[in-house]
């Protein structure tokens, strides 16, 4: 039986609230990344969709430990909208950036999960992996400088991206700066359709980590309590003073590369195998088990969330998309120096 | 008191670091060993903490710039020779040059490319990249050939909102001397008449200057005036004042020290031919480095690249036409 709130120790009720709260961002992710899926099969959608499922509780457990009001700088990738949400970016700018609405952050500019606040500490990628390592090295430096010492950074990469050269050169760049930096490393098993044994040679990524100088956590992905408590942990030492901290988190992507990969290069098997269960599943299980909510409050949450999702969805399919003639065509921000279109 | 174009950059910085203080260096070598050619020779005593070594991870270098400028620092990198930027061209063509497009965010920040051929420094250490970054969009490319705007353009490059590209010629460095330095220049984005004439116009920039005003001095003895231009930025390029020169002379010549294919003097003749066909006496020519690699040796050095005597031949071509 289930203890009451009564009996629990403050710690624990932190730990149970922290975990029902990241479950939120979990499902939330799941909801909108669902939502987005089904327009994309309908042909709603520009461009393409990268969806994070399985990889939400990695995810989420980073964003949740990043403060976007106290300076914190969060550089997610194409998995991470469980992150994304839990570090404060608005259901309605993923929205607006897959729909191509005008009013989202990228204005049409640019799509899908290639989009960011960078003012608010929320970069926003470009498809070369790794690259944006370096770039939140310069956010944390510049901070440094002006004397902001409690900021930390986040950054987001799979198992694939840790092969790029400028993974490497962030990675030991951090590390040679002390910087207060947490690289999330969600080993997936696959890069598109490369699995992980034609990416890399070493046992676990984290080792890695010491090669780098830094301190490395491995966990298992699919466990939400691991990832709460680790990047808790991580975050805690950055911001001590304790430099870049690595957490490789184990899972299985539980998706195509994007919407329009079938993924059947992936062995079925292999979701029955150690970190390739659901982590959504897990937590929801969990939490039924621990009784910290019941199956009715638990589809109460998912129609709640659903409506979040359905109404942002509909706002941005209202508003209009990017109008070439209204745009500036202006690639510099000091307007006199564009050379315009010589000819045109 | 005489300055070389080398001090006037390390004086730009000095100046930079001492009135703002969101500049900062970064780069391989620039802290206490003070930069593989010194041009931030005790900078780093003067400002402590400001002026910083770099392990040797181009792409990393240029992300971190990015990501400083982002917050509103103005970084300014030194690569320690331009052919390296190659390392970081993904961050600066992808990154810092769609910033501010993609997020309307901008992306102050400058890098220094340390470039062009010196005797014998061979395929990787000689190479001139303006044309490549001119390609794309969102950067700003600077060329300058004299001390006067090595030194006010870095000043300049330092109060833009973009990311600058300060294409600075080695083989000026110690050559090139000027009596002081200059309260101001040119606007960027202006080309200067380096030379005025009138039968025929060059148009060039960086130590391509230097060459093309001793074929113009070769060329009086022929008798004839030869207008040279120095395009000062390769991005943007001053189209106006090269067509006002071509309308002057008839004829145009464009003379680049990187290789042949496309890039800065293509564009110019390009430029010239669609909006100014008319002011045209005889075909337009271009005079470029050979398309090989660039050559250690100086006896094939020497010809690999334009030289004054390559460029007043090719007047002399040009002239007869």
């Amino acid at each position: 039986m289930a203890e009451t709130a009564s009996q629990l120790s403050d710690a624990k009720l932190t730990a149970r609230q922290r975990y029902l709260d990241a479950f939120r961002w979990m499902l939330l992710a799941r909801i909108l990344e669902e939502k987005l899926a089904r327009l994309y099969r309908a042909g709603m959608i520009v461009g393409g969709v990268y969806i994070g499922r399985g990889q939400e509780a990695f995810s989420a457990a980073l964003g949740m430990q990043l403060n976007r009001q106290e300076g914190d700088v969060y550089a997610p990738l194409i998995r991470d909208q469980a992150g994304r949400l839990a570090f404060g970016e608005a259901i309605l700018d993923a929205t607006r950036t897959y729909l191509g609405s005008v009013k989202g952050p990228m204005r049409g500019r640019d799509g899908n999960i290639h989009r960011g606040r960078p003012k608010q500490g929320l970069i926003a990628m470009i498809s070369h992996l790794g690259t944006a390592i370096s770039v939140a090295n310069g956010m944390l430096v510049a901070k440094r400088f002006r004397g902001e010492t409690q900021s930390i950074g986040g950054v987001c990469i799979g198992d694939g991206g840790t092969s790029a050269g400028a993974f490497h050169e962030a990675v030991n760049q951090a590390a040679v700066e002390k910087l207060p930096l947490i690289i999330a490393v969600a080993d997936n098993q696959f890069a598109y359709s490369t699995p992980r044994d034609r990416q890399f040679a070493c046992k676990d990524l984290v080792d890695r980590a010491i090669g780098y100088g830094i301190e490395g956590y491995s966990i298992d992905g699919t466990d939400l309590n691991a990832c709460l408590e680790t990047f808790a942990k991580a975050a805690q030492r950055a911001r001590s003073g304790h430099g870049p901290q690595m957490v490789v988190g184990h899972l299985l992507r539980l998706s195509g590369h994007g919407e329009h990969d079938d993924a059947s290069y992936i062995a079925p098997e292999l979701k029955n195998q150690q970190y390739g269960g659901d982590c959504l599943e897990i937590s929801t299980a969990h939490i039924l088990g621990q009784e910290w909510m019941d199956e009715t409050e638990m589809e109460a949450l998912k129609a709640e969330l659903q409506e979040q999702v359905d109404e942002a969805v509909a706002t941005a399919q209202k508003e209009p998309a990017p109008d070439p003639f209204q745009e500036s065509w202006h690639a510099l921000a000091t307007k006199h120096l564009t050379e315009g279109t010589p000819g045109i | 008191m005489s300055i070389t174009y080398l001090e006037a950059i390390r004086a730009a910085q000095a100046k930079a670091l001492a009135e703002d203080e969101r500049v900062f260096i970064y780069g391989q070598d620039v802290a206490a060993f003070g930069g593989a050619f010194k041009a931030t020779k005790t900078l780093s005593k003067e400002f402590p903490g400001r002026v910083i070594d770099a392990p040797i991870s181009e792409d990393a270098i240029a992300g971190l710039a990015i990501g400083a400028a982002i917050e509103g620092m103005r970084p300014i990198v030194e690569m320690q020779f331009a052919d390296f930027s190659s390392i970081a061209f993904n961050q600066i063509v992808n990154q810092a040059a769609t910033q501010y497009w993609r997020t309307g965010v901008s992306c102050p920040l400058i890098i220094r490319l340390p470039s062009g051929g010196t005797d014998g420094s061979g395929p990787f250490h000689s190479q001139s990249m303006e044309s490549l970054y001119s390609h794309y969009p969102g950067l700003i490319v600077m060329t300058p050939a004299t001390v006067e705007d090595a030194y006010g353009m870095l000043l300049e490059a330092v109060a833009i909102e973009d990311p600058v590209i300060f294409c600075e010629h080695k083989f000026l460095y110690y050559h090139l001397k000027a009596e002081g330095l200059p309260d101001s220049i040119l606007p960027v984005g202006k080309a200067r008449i380096a030379r005025a004439g009138r039968h025929a116009t060059v148009v060039t920039c960086s130590a391509m200057v230097h060459e093309s005003l001793r074929a113009a001095q070769e060329l009086v003895n022929d008798g004839y005036e030869i207008e040279v231009v120095d395009l000062r930025t390769a991005k943007p390029i001053d189209t106006d004042t090269v067509l006002a020169s071509v309308a002057r002379t008839g004829r145009l010549l464009c003379v680049g020290e990187a290789f042949p294919w496309g890039g800065l003097t293509a564009e110019v003749v390009s430029r010239v031919v669609s909006e100014g066909f008319h002011l045209l006496d005889a075909p337009p020519k271009r005079l470029n480095a050979k398309d090989t690699p660039i050559p250690y040796h100086p006896n094939l050095w020497r010809v690999h690249r334009p030289t004054s005597q390559s460029i007043a031949a090719a007047l002399r071509d040009l002239l007869s036409l």
